[in-house]
């Protein structure tokens, strides 16, 4: 549905995006991911069709992003991060006014759907310079959504959103996935892993990691935390934690806790739990846990920044 | 054109959202009404018959002011908001939202350059054979095709400047030295008299439309102006995808 090849945007002398490429299938929720400056806003925008790219070639549903520019507009719905609205109009008129734009049939009909969508019908009437946060992101959202567009751009929808706000989104977005395809941004990870079949991260205008959440953890955690907590210090046991088969690392945590990086396939915590015993400490907890997508997202981004090179070969 | 239409009717939605055009109006009504008051005393004073020039005049030159104030946010606005990039991503050409903006300033100055007739019909009541219908006419003509190439270029300043007050303040400064630019060279006779009055939008307004005179000439003047306008505005509204 997506297609980007090559894409590149030069803000003067500084470069955006150096020559992105991904595709996007139909139907797919996708996760944009990548830390601030990234180039996640530009790649919105460029897609949306508010800027052109510097080079490369981009297309929503086989059309040319700078050719059939119009055509593309009418098919993809763009809420931007910042959920531009004007203060002066209501939603319903806002509403109105963005359908009537698209030139919709039954805009009334269209509007009073969209706002049944996000839960604002019995606020259709009300200001929007009156609006929390929260529901001018869901009428920036029943903006995007109007016109029944194939493809659906977000660019950051929860953030600066309370936990219920955020939910809330979520569900939308969840919602709206099941038929059509979205490309999303956020730097929230837990939400892509609720989310998105797939994950692009980005940074420094590149793609980095293209992947399912699953995979991605999966491939590049190479192992399991082990989390231990005594009740007493922890420090003499470390070297007999690393002589347990399996274990490729130990950093303690505090005075009376650990952590342990396991090769998959090993199980290593009955053994763990024998050494602490055996030192006559008291075991307070002994549990896995997957290394999780921000210290993934974390050590790949430093990694980046230290030898771009080393870790694109690496990872694929 | 659907398009065009949609967008001037919500720029007039806008400015009646906000007090910036009812104290435009209000300006304008209260100027002219105080010099039209003074007038009406002088013509007492000496029983002479005052004619509409006094009232049409002083609007033209009040729209160099006013002009401004209503068109400095109507591009500029948008950007600083963020709103430019939802309309720019919504299925609508450049020049149609350009067009569409300044349509609505047009539509805006025409209901206000309405509310200023009853002036001359006010004084239509106190002269006795009625005052001069042909200026009346031909100075409103004058007075609307000058408003429409006013707006254009604040339309245009507007969409160049991502700031209202710097997009009023560089209107403003344009259209006084539209205004005026060859005064200086006719009082000095100096070369290049003519280009300079050919471009100065009084010299087309005052011996003229003024006077009672339609020249096709200066309607085709104004008109150019305002289409070079228009299309300066969309050009620039377009170099701002690429910036």
């Amino acid at each position: 549905m997506i297609e980007v090849a090559g894409l590149s945007k030069d803000y003067g002398t500084r470069r955006a995006l150096d020559g992105l490429n991904f595709n996007i299938h139909k139907g797919e929720i996708v996760g944009f991911l990548g830390p601030n400056g990234a180039g996640k806003t530009t790649t919105m925008r460029i897609l949306a069709g508010y800027l052109p790219p510097t080079s490369g070639i981009a297309t929503i549903d086989g059309k040319d992003l700078i050719k059939d520019s119009l055509a593309i507009r009418r098919i993809t719905g763009y809420l931007p991060e910042t959920v531009p609205l004007y203060n002066d109009m209501s939603i319903r008129g806002y509403l109105s006014y963005m359908g009537k734009l698209r030139h919709l049939k039954k805009v009334d009909d269209l509007v009073d759907e969209a706002l049944t969508r996000v839960d604002l019908s019995d606020r259709a009437d009300g200001y929007i310079g009156n609006l929390s946060k929260g529901m001018r992101q869901r009428v920036g959202f029943a903006q995007a959504i109007l016109h029944d567009p194939e493809v659906l751009l977000l660019d950051e929808p929860t953030i600066g959103l309370d936990p219920s706000q955020i939910h809330e989104i979520r569900n939308l977005i969840k919602e709206y996935g099941k038929q059509k395809t979205i490309l999303f941004s956020t730097h929230i990870l837990s939400e892509v892993q609720q989310l998105c079949d797939r994950v692009l991260i980005i940074n420094k205008g590149r793609i980095l990691v293209e992947d399912s959440p699953e995979q991605l953890q999966m491939r590049l955690s190479g192992g399991r935390n082990v989390v231990i907590r005594v009740n007493g210090n922890i420090a003499p046991l470390m070297n007999a934690f690393k002589k347990v088969k399996g274990v490729t690392g130990v950093t303690p945590v505090g005075d009376n806790a650990a952590q342990v990086i396991v090769q998959p396939d090993f199980e290593a915590r009955p053994e763990i739990a024998r050494i602490v015993l055996k030192e006559g400490l008291d075991l307070i907890e002994l549990r896995g846990a997957d290394l999780s997508l921000e210290q993934i997202f974390i050590q790949l981004t430093a990694e980046d920044k230290s030898s771009a090179s080393t870790t694109s070969t690496r990872l694929e | 054109m659907r398009n065009i239409w949609t967008i001037s009717k919500r720029e007039i939605e806008h400015y009646l959202a906000s007090p910036v055009a009812y104290l435009a109006a209000f300006a304008l009504m209260l100027i002219i009404g105080l010099i039209f008051f003074t007038n009406i005393q002088v013509a007492f004073l000496y029983t002479s018959a005052p004619s509409p020039e006094f009232i049409i005049a002083p609007i033209a030159f009040l729209l160099i002011f006013l002009v401004p104030a209503i068109t400095m946010g109507s591009i500029a606005d948008e950007y600083k908001t963020g709103t430019l990039e939802t309309i720019m991503t919504a299925p609508i050409r450049d020049w149609e939202l350009i067009i569409g903006k300044w349509l609505g300033g047009v539509f805006f100055f025409s209901a206000l350059l309405l509310f200023t007739w009853v002036f001359p019909l006010i004084l239509n009541q106190f002269i006795d054979p009625g005052i001069d219908q042909g200026i009346l006419v031909s100075g409103y003509l004058g007075v609307f095709l000058l408003m429409a190439a006013f707006v254009s270029i604040g339309i245009f300043t507007s969409s160049l400047l991502n700031n209202s007050i710097a997009s009023y303040f560089l209107t403003f400064a344009i259209l006084l030295l539209l205004w005026m630019i060859s005064a200086p060279s006719q009082a000095a006779m100096t070369a290049g008299n003519e280009i300079l009055k050919y471009l100065d939008f009084s010299e087309h307004f005052y011996p003229t439309f003024l006077s009672g005179v339609i020249d096709l000439k200066d309607v085709v003047f104004y008109l150019s102006a305002t289409g070079v306008m228009l299309f300066l505005g969309t050009a620039s509204l377009e170099a701002r995808r690429w910036k």
